[in-house]
């Protein structure tokens, strides 16, 4: 498809009239998915697709498209061919767009990482035989994805790599559940028995009896993807900078009446491991290393070119969605071991559920527990809890109420395929707070 | 179209048990402005076909882009590997029942089409909208936006099934954002683009539009002014814009099948309703008759046919408030044996289908809005879901509107913000004290019900008339 996409470009960029500009940008996958029910195969397939998308600028007007490819070269360029002249021809009807940002030319660069993953065929019998006699529900995705982008000055991009992701729940008689995630690269048959095998372990903590918890304030430990289901809330009205701008980020209260977080909560962009592109969708690349949040002081914020134009800052070539890409929170002192101690009496938390800001102004977020969620007094682990909900702000648990940070960093790689399989994952530590509210 | 398709149909050679071809070819068209100024104006065009074998009683498939005889041909050989490796551990042994043959066609009902001449036309309308919003210096933000999708399905099987349906679905939304020192407030359309049906350029109507834009403008400034929603257990009454939301989670996903069975346990969660409480659990009080309806004319999810080919139906899910019916598609009632509906649906070409929502509504009752008013002595009335959160079996929800008003003995009063309730689903809808008539009946729907592995998000419409709830928890801001 790399040479599709190039083709295209070059042929494209070549038929373009004076003052036409675009932009070109590539996402595309060749998918195994197996779903899982009760450690049987609910529903098996592949996808394969590829999106080619149009950013066109003429006369001070934008527009843009998209296509599918079809992974055949005449096919695929007459389609690209025909949308172009499509931006043609609406462009001249829509008002001028005062913020519009012309294609540049920075340099150019190519990342292809191939993986010796599990051949699609021999994943059923890979995957399968070791669910025997657990009740087992996910989902097994796998293969290439890749992105590109070109303009039309002369800048051209390509990522592509192979992963693979088993995110799965197992469940017992009770219905208490435990979660995971298998993911990687390169295939490890004997790695991944053990990862199931050990997941197993873990749901007998579950057979526990259940502790039934009242609403009110707890001294709590969350895990590391508790804490990042709380940082994936950052990139939905919070890290913005177009969101603070216009009355709609969590992080409002951070800039405009400078409220601080915890000295202990540091948070970065961080392209460093590689796994995720650093270009956009605009072929714009950004910094390798970025401080957002440095010991509770908002240091910057996500902000793409076009917001930069129009609020006159200084652009980080983040998104047009201005989310975070790579985040990776700052590890603390809490060495894994003392988690319990110092935890003390109260709730240790692995997973969230269903978060969203119930008044994203003031910072709050309501959700709900799910999986391994347990009681623990005095150190201990009494049992798994029922499901509660939640309900506090980012301004208590990453700020007031935050306690100690773990030196443990783990990858909680990012599994939702909504548009396709996804790059990237929030890399975080756990965190102990003082105080987090359950209110039903 | 539909003869091209079947000619594909026609040279897959694989030694299968059935096979299917689901094209779509969908058109999103997307026109978004922002304070005056165009933000976008896109349009995104995905295209391909979905191949699908039985063998040995398992469904196999590969949702390809490349539509040529031979990638077809190599779609459905993929197909029919993956189905006959898969069936050695199959959850259920399937034959061609759950594809029943299906014949006919669907167009959505719209009076005037849209063409390419118009997005100038389009773009001055919601700039002269987005303008309007703005109603004083406290308005800080506006938004003008409009989603027209234009989607091209059709479905041929080895059994015969042929099946073409055209849908025009439009989602238009109006936003306001004010501020007044540190209180910001947003004010929409419904909430969760909640103006989202089928229908045709006609949608646009400038009075209309610029009425609205003023009065959504009024309300965004009102709002900072306006005390926060007080604490405590009191009626609650919720406009049809926020009913769409209590509909949608509280019934409408605790009630699809494929979630009771488990598929959904490792995402979107399993359900407190079991199979056995099909004909036999009292979901809600006697007032509560809720109906899957894709034969709703103009509702935002209505079809001819699921993408298993099971003819679109109007049933009861819950019938003077005793749970009667699921929502599952035909798979899904051979797999549980309970009675379900024509729900099997998929986002697109890429993606199997799954059980979905469709138009999950709760049929008027017989009180007017003013009976329901004066009946409450102390509540709280809410427009317009901004924040919604459930947990996994659908039990204990929270929701939080855009728009709330007091309620003191009879009368609507004061304006308040950051109007939130919660509780828990059963005896939630059995608090259910009043339901308003016809003339409270309103339809919406949204573009956004994420679910699935791997993940799908689909358009399901929700019609209710207003509701009166009793000694429910409410609460305001942070």
């Amino acid at each position: 498809m790399e040479q599709i996409f190039n083709k295209i470009s070059d042929k494209l960029y070549s038929d373009l009239k004076n003052d036409e500009n675009l932009t070109l940008s590539l996402q595309g996958e060749n998918s195994q998915y197996l779903r899982v029910n009760n450690a049987k195969v609910r529903q098996a397939g592949l996808v394969n697709n590829t999106d080619l998308a149009f950013d066109f600028i003429y006369n001070k007007r934008n527009c843009q498209g998209q296509i599918t490819l079809s992974g055949d070269y005449d096919n695929d360029y007459q389609r690209a061919t025909e949308e172009l002249n499509r931006l043609r021809a609406e462009i001249v009807q829509l008002p001028e767009d005062p913020f519009i940002v012309l294609p540049e030319n920075t340099g150019s660069t190519r990342e292809s990482k191939s993986a010796n993953g599990l051949d699609i065929d021999k994943a059923v019998d890979a995957l399968l035989p070791i669910m025997a006699g657990v009740d087992l529900v996910g989902i097994w995705s796998s293969g290439r994805i890749f992105s590109g982008s070109s303009n039309s000055a002369g800048q051209k991009h390509w990522f592509e790599t192979d992963t693979y992701s088993l995110d799965f729940s197992l469940v017992n008689k009770d219905h208490k559940m435990v979660k995971g995630t298998f993911a990687g690269s390169d295939w490890d048959q004997s790695k991944y028995e053990s990862y199931i095998n050990d997941a197993k372990l873990k749901l007998e903590l579950m057979n526990k009896k259940p502790v039934k918890m009242k609403p009110g304030k707890y001294r709590t430990w969350f895990e590391s993807k508790a804490v990042a289901d709380f940082l994936s809330m950052f990139s939905w009205q919070g890290v913005s900078e177009a969101n603070i701008r216009q009355g709609s980020s969590a992080f409002i209260k951070m800039r405009d009446e400078d409220i601080k977080l915890s000295p202990l909560f540091s948070l970065n962009e961080d392209f460093r491991p590689g796994l995720v592109p650093r270009f956009n969708e605009r072929g714009e690349i950004a910094p390798e290393n970025l401080s957002v949040i440095e010991k509770g002081n908002l240091v910057n914020t996500m902000i793409s070119s076009r917001t930069a134009k129009e609020y006159k800052v200084e652009s980080n070539n983040a998104s047009g969605e201005e989310y975070l890409r790579a985040p990776k929170m700052a590890v603390g002192n809490l060495t894994d071991d003392k988690v319990l101690n110092e935890l003390g009496t109260g709730l240790f938390l692995s997973n969230l559920h269903y978060l969203n800001w119930s008044d994203n102004i003031g910072g709050r977020i309501t959700g709900l527990t799910r999986y391994a969620c347990f009681w623990v007094e005095n150190g201990e682990i009494v049992g798994p809890i029922e499901t509660m909900r939640f309900d506090d702000t980012i301004y208590n648990l990453f700020g007031s109420e935050l306690e100690a940070v773990g030196d443990n960093v783990k990858i909680n790689p990012e599994v939702e395929t909504y548009e396709g399989r996804q790059y990237g994952n929030i890399t975080c530590p756990g965190m102990l707070v003082k105080s987090f509210e359950l209110t039903l | 179209m539909i003869q091209q398709l079947q000619k594909l149909l026609n040279v897959v050679d694989v030694p299968a048990d059935w096979i299917g071809l689901r094209e779509v070819d969908e058109r999103t068209t997307v026109r978004f402005i922002r304070d005056g100024h165009p933000q976008s104006n896109a349009r995104a065009k995905t295209f391909g076909i979905m191949v699908e074998v039985l063998a040995d009683g398992q469904f196999g498939y590969v949702g390809t882009n490349d539509i040529s005889k031979k990638g077809i041909q190599s779609a459905a050989k993929k197909a029919y590997q993956q189905a006959k490796l898969a069936a050695r551990y199959a959850i259920h042994f399937f034959n061609d029942a759950a594809r029943p043959k299906a014949v006919g066609s669907y167009n959505s009902p719209y009076k005037n089409a849209f063409n390419e001449s118009s997005p100038g036309e389009l773009n001055e309308l919601m700039t002269k909208g987005s303008k309007v919003l703005k109603v004083s210096d406290k308005v800080i933000s506006t938004n003008a936006f409009a989603q027209i999708v234009e989607s091209k399905h059709k479905f041929v099987s080895s059994n015969g099934s042929d099946i073409s349906q055209d849908f025009l679905m439009v989602t238009f939304d109006l936003v306001a954002t004010a501020q007044d020192g540190t209180n910001i407030n947003t004010r929409s359309a419904g909430g969760l683009r909640g103006l989202s049906r089928q229908i045709g350029a006609e949608l646009f109507d400038e009075e209309w539009i610029l009425a609205k834009a003023k009065e959504i403008g009024e309300q965004a400034v009102e709002l900072t002014t306006a005390e926060d929603c007080p604490t405590g257990t009191m009626d609650l009454v919720l406009a049809p814009d926020q009913m769409m939301l209590q509909i949608h989670e509280s019934v409408g996903h605790a009630l699809e099948i494929d979630r009771i069975l488990g598929d959904e346990r490792n995402y979107a969660g399993w359900s407190f309703v079991k199979l056995e409480d099909f004909g036999k659990l009292q979901y809600g009080s006697k007032l509560m008759n809720a109906t899957y309806d894709p034969t709703y004319t103009g509702q935002f999810a209505s079809f001819g046919f699921d993408d298993g080919g099971l003819k679109a139906d109007k049933e009861y899910l819950i019938k003077d408030g005793l749970l009667v019916r699921g929502l599952g598609g035909k798979e899904s009632q051979i797999r549980s044996g309970v009675p379900g509906v024509a729900n099997f649906r998929s986002s697109s070409w890429n993606r199997a289908p799954i059980d979905r929502m469709g138009n999950i509504n709760l049929e008027p009752g017989n009180s007017t809005f003013a009976e329901i008013i004066s009946s409450v002595k102390k509540g709280v009335y809410m427009e317009s879901n901004r924040s919604w959160s459930i947990d996994d079996y659908r039990n204990k929800f929270q929701f939080g509107c855009e728009y709330g008003k007091l309620i003191e003995n009879g009368k609507l009063t004061k304006t308040v913000r950051n109007p939130n309730y919660r509780a828990i689903s059963n005896p939630f809808w059995r608090s259910l004290e009043m339901i308003g008539n016809q003339d409270t009946f309103e339809m919406y729907g949204t573009p956004y019900c994420g679910k699935g592995e791997p993940n799908q998000v689909i358009r399901v419409g929700h019609a209710s008339p207003v509701c009166l709830f009793k000694d429910v928890a409410i609460f305001g801001g942070a």
